[in-house]
């Protein structure tokens, strides 16, 4: 693919990224904060997620396993998840842990276990989708092109 | 150094955050307007960088930035998240402003929770501002007022004890921990790069200025300030 095509084919994907409910808002704060001197910034802050999302699902599922479930470590799990996803965008990730914190509250293990699984799915899907976004921009600037950032709010 | 000018590249923020996304994302925020930036991820690192000492309390008739406790690095603002494991943002705004030597330091909370009575705690105990986090380039065009105010105070302060802050002053500079030290630090001179954000993104949201005005009680008598000497 020569570079116009990829930059066209990167302005369409962040758009449907953003249309089908995946990222929000905050994700364009932080593809603002990218510039020359920090070309990497938003891979870093995304793979930090993926770190921090995995671990935590990984904690999640742990907890949720024991015969007699800590619903205050859940919440403090749940509570840091939706803290990473609201702070790097990922919207459907977000929206699955309120709603975790809820049936928590409620101690109601089926509905916990439910979110857990509704979570971890939306976990995964976000992050092939921002893998292939990030594959996608490093291909257009190893191809000598820039990011055409300015073309997503027209 | 707080002679030379008021270019904002130096205004130094400290950034206190549990969660290392939030520190990355917080620290380029700030960094992207211009401000130097100090992270730490708890509020016990906090205090430690600002040379606080538990027994500083009870000296209440010490003025302020009498030279034993005087910070070692200047800090003009410190922004903190509100949850955090052991002391919470709350804590550390609490030391802060019951320290003799600190309390002039303007405080910012953040939080990703929007409750009412926690923001009035907060404003109540001497904030000058509640963030709902995730935290946006617009929100930090508030910051700047509050670090002007206290860059007043210690001018004002730093005339009254020129003499004994000139040696003070030259090893400050020795012990930016941001910026490697330069011979001559001309801050003034650097442009402010800070183009305004493109529309789509500039959304304000409307919800905190108005979760903080409902949550602000009627009856908040209580002074911000209440034992400052005053510099005026």
């Amino acid at each position: 693919m020569e570079v116009g095509q990829m930059q066209r084919a990167w302005v369409e994907y962040t758009r449907s990224l953003f249309r089908e409910g995946f990222l929000d808002a905050q994700f364009q704060q932080l593809q603002l904060l990218q510039d020359e001197s920090n070309p990497d910034f938003v891979a870093e802050v995304v793979s930090l997620f993926f770190e921090d999302s995995e671990r935590l699902l990984a904690d999640l599922t742990f907890v949720l396993e024991q015969q007699n479930i800590d619903f205050k470590k859940v919440d403090a799990h749940v509570h840091q998840f939706k803290g990473s996803s609201s702070s790097i965008g990922a919207q459907r990730v977000k929206n699955d842990c309120i709603a975790f914190r809820n049936f928590c509250e409620e101690q109601n293990i089926e509905g916990c276990l439910r979110c857990l699984q509704q979570v971890k799915q939306d976990y995964y899907l976000v992050k092939s989708k921002l893998e292939a976004l990030i594959r996608l921009e490093q291909q257009i600037v190893a191809a000598g092109g820039s990011i055409p950032m300015e073309e997503l709010s027209s | 150094m707080a002679i030379t000018g008021d270019s904002r590249s130096q205004f130094h923020v400290l950034a206190v955050d549990d969660s290392l996304i939030d520190r990355k994302l917080i620290e380029r925020l700030l960094k992207t307007s211009s401000y130097q930036v100090t992270t730490v991820d708890s509020g016990s690192k906090a205090l430690k960088f600002l040379g606080f000492q538990e027994d500083e309390q009870s000296n209440t008739d010490t003025p302020f930035g009498s030279p034993n406790n005087h910070q070692e690095v200047e800090v003009n603002l410190i922004i903190t998240d509100y949850c955090m494991p052991g002391m919470t943002g709350y804590d550390l705004l609490k030391k802060v402003k019951e320290s003799s030597s600190l309390r002039n330091i303007p405080v910012v909370i953040m939080s990703s929770e929007n409750v009412p009575s926690r923001i009035t705690r907060c404003l109540e105990e001497g904030a000058e501002e509640f963030f709902l986090k995730p935290v946006r380039l617009s929100d930090l065009n508030r910051l700047k007022p509050h670090m002007m105010k206290t860059k007043i105070k210690n001018q004002k302060q730093e005339d009254d004890q020129e003499e004994l802050k000139i040696s003070e002053i030259q090893s400050d500079e020795q012990q930016q921990p941001v910026q490697p030290p330069s011979p001559q630090p001309q801050p003034e001179s650097q442009p402010q790069p800070q183009p305004p954000p493109p529309a789509l993104l500039l959304q304000h949201n409307n919800n905190k200025r108005k979760a903080m005005e409902e949550g602000l009680s009627p009856d908040r008598t209580r002074p911000r300030y209440n034992g400052i000497p005053t510099m005026v």
